[in-house]
């Protein structure tokens, strides 16, 4: 029989990153040219403004089999577009409430707030949310080879 | 004479009036009724009984009016338009006359989700106001809401509500108009405390001569506690309770607080004696009717003028 | 417009629930407008039912499509082979397309995602609120365009009734009061006189009191 916790151990969680132009991605890229490395199961893609994010890409995400979720938008009051990252904020609360009926648990969406100054907290927010999803497991819609 | 009923020959008359309030049990026991009738008998000219007050289902009106007959009291029963269309209504009316009933408040009646049964279905087929002219146009052009002919009448001693502290203030003197061009005899107001709204709101009525055309009773009520006078200063739609009330019965001592409640009614009544236009007064005294004597002793208005056949 | 919000998904899940073929139909109309059955709210249903399903070990294969309308022939005649192949059509449109397809393809299961609500509008971005009542004899001439049916609680014609307080309704301090709305309206157009007048008892036989209803235009019929 199979330690349990070495299944944990070598389980890497797959998350995809919804990410806003103006800082978020200019603070992974940051965070790459300092050589400080996120997990590589990080898959990124990029929106002109996190209030680009449609319910339906999060879902999509998860039904193809995403262990965890994130958007990495502007604070409230940063927002280029003025309240885009506010309406994404709502949506993600929406979100949670959608993956709960569906049965799966709201904490693998998370949003993490970024500015280009903070290129060491994105790595880490990151970082922590990834523990956090290993604590979860690995999501029961996932399908691993 | 409309109805011949007590009330209707104490007002043409010209006595002060005093009618007071009896709320019928939530169950089938008559006890209740012929209880409460040996509290109230020989001090008030007539009795109302509420018609599923607040929507909460209690004995109908007009059957506690039925015991309150047997007691030797007059009721004044009441009819909302919340949970009867026009042809029960019409049909619960010639029952009620023919049981001898002769005096009908007509109510719109508090909204079914006040109550305790609020997924009920909303009737209101229609108001306070149509109701007044359907059972005006029963009694004195003998037709029913269709325009048959009705060959033995129902003759009600009318009456509506009112309240002066609802909004808009402006219109409320204008509404009590629309009631008693739509067939009002009489009007009973909501409780007063505020005796200087009151007085305003009687300028006014004055100033357009509705005096003279209805019997104004004013609402008044004994206070059991500070919580009561709290609640309904600050949860009941439609009452204005200012903060000397709340005061007076706050700083009572708790053994003296029931009294205090019947003394500032029994103050309030002696004003609003005063005021040109006041033709009685209506005490309401919810599940306390025990205090409706007291607070007539004390405002002076006992005995009760009785009138021969 | 009609304003319809989503089934509780426990309630839409109940209603497919061992149906393995499932269309999901929305309607590019009303429901689109309210954001409760348009494109966009089919294509997240049908990803919570797929994963949902998979969760429960039940896999179910969804279709979707939304139409113009669903409540007229034309635009579900469009879809005609999808609605035949599906084992039910889960209809995000309000009731009225709901039974437009029963009454077009009676012999396709089709089941409601929406609660069809009332007639209203949205007062501000995310909130709608009722409007009109369908009562068939429309009043709003004689009341500043303010609809007592609809929006007084009780639907008086002589309001306000003793609760008005602030100019909200007794029943609920969200509501404003109708009467008051139509006093302040009337009064602002100068004809508060109208409010003088005793407005007779209703003949409701033009609402849905007299029975279900038809109009009937004989200058169109073919």
């Amino acid at each position: 029989m199979t330690d349990p916790t070495s299944d944990l151990a070598a389980f890497l969680p797959r998350i995809v990153a919804f990410t806003c132009q103006y800082c978020a991605y200019a603070a992974t890229d940051l965070a790459g040219t300092l050589h400080r490395s996120y997990p590589a199961s990080l898959r990124i893609v990029r929106l002109p403004c996190s209030g680009k994010l449609d319910a339906i890409h999060v879902l999509k995400a998860f039904e193809e089999g995403a262990d965890g979720v994130c958007l990495l938008a502007c604070s409230e009051a940063n927002c280029h577009h003025i309240d885009g990252s506010k309406r994404a904020r709502q949506r993600i609360r929406y979100l949670q409430a959608l993956l709960r009926e569906v049965g799966l648990e709201p904490e693998r969406l998370a949003v993490i707030t970024a500015t280009s100054a903070m290129d060491g907290g994105v790595a880490q927010a990151v970082a922590e949310l990834t523990e956090g999803i290993q604590k979860l497991g690995p999501s029961p819609l996932a399908k691993r080879t | 004479m409309k109805s011949g009923s007590n009330l209707e020959r104490i007002l043409t008359a010209g006595y002060f009036a005093a009618t007071g309030e009896l709320g019928p049990p939530k169950s089938a026991d008559a006890e209740v009724i012929r209880r409460k009738a040996k509290i109230l008998k020989g001090y008030v000219d007539a009795v109302n009984i509420t018609d599923n007050q607040t929507a909460v289902v209690r004995m109908s009106s007009i059957a506690s009016g039925a015991i309150l007959l047997q007691e030797g009291l007059e009721p004044i029963i009441q009819m909302t338009c919340r949970d009867r269309n026009r042809i029960a209504i019409q049909s619960d009316l010639l029952g009620a006359y023919a049981l001898g009933m002769r005096n009908l408040l007509c109510l719109s009646g508090d909204h079914q989700t006040f109550g305790n049964h609020p997924g009920a279905k909303n009737v209101y087929d229609i108001d306070s106001i149509q109701l007044l002219q359907i059972v005006r146009g029963m009694r004195d052009e003998k037709k029913f809401q269709c325009g048959e002919a009705i060959d033995v009448e129902p003759r009600f001693f009318l009456g509506a509500a009112a309240n002066p502290f609802a909004d808009p203030f402006d219109f409320r003197p204008l509404r009590l108009a629309k009631k008693a061009k739509a067939g009002a005899d009489f009007v009973q107001t909501q409780l007063i405390y505020n005796v200087d709204k009151f007085r305003e709101y009687m300028k006014r009525v004055c100033d357009l001569g509705l005096h003279e055309k209805v019997y104004i009773l004013a609402g008044v009520g004994p206070i059991k506690s500070p919580a009561m006078a709290r609640y309904m200063q600050t949860k009941v739609a439609g009452m204005d309770v200012p903060d000397w009330v709340v005061q007076r019965m706050e700083r009572a001592p708790k053994e003296e607080r029931k009294k205090e409640g019947i003394r500032i009614c029994a103050e309030i009544i002696q004003q609003v004696r005063e005021i040109p236009g006041v033709a009685g007064v209506h005490i309401m005294s919810v599940e306390w009717e025990e205090a409706i004597p007291e607070v007539l002793e004390l405002a002076g208005l006992l005995p009760r003028p009785t009138l021969g056949n | 417009m009609i304003i319809a919000e989503r089934k509780p998904f426990a309630e839409i899940q109940g209603l497919v629930a061992g149906r393995r073929r499932v269309l999901l139909l929305g309607c590019g109309t009303c429901v689109t407008v309210c954001m409760a059955g348009g494109e966009k709210e089919v294509g997240v249903l049908a990803a919570e039912l797929r994963m949902a399903r998979q969760l429960a070990g039940e896999p179910i294969e969804t279709v979707e499509d939304t139409v113009q309308r669903q409540c007229e022939w034309e635009y579900l005649d469009a879809v005609a082979d999808k609605i035949m192949a599906a084992d039910t059509v889960l209809s995000l449109a309000c009731a009225i397309g709901v039974q437009a397809i029963a009454e077009r393809f009676p012999q396709v299961r089709v089941v409601p995602a929406l609660n069809t609500s009332f007639l209203g509008l949205p007062t501000e971005h995310g909130v709608w609120k009722e409007r009109c009542q369908a009562c068939g004899n429309c009043l709003l001439g004689k009341t500043g365009g303010v609809c007592p049916v609809a929006r007084c609680s009780k639907s008086l014609m002589n309001g306000p009734c003793g609760g008005s307080q602030g100019g909200k309704c007794e029943v609920n301090p969200e509501i404003d009061c109708a009467w008051q709305l139509i006093y302040d309206r009337l009064s602002a157009l100068g004809e508060l006189d109208t409010l003088l007048e005793i407005e007779p008892p209703r003949d409701w036989r033009t609402s849905r009191d007299g029975g279900p209803r038809k109009i009937v235009r004989e200058d169109l019929r073919q």
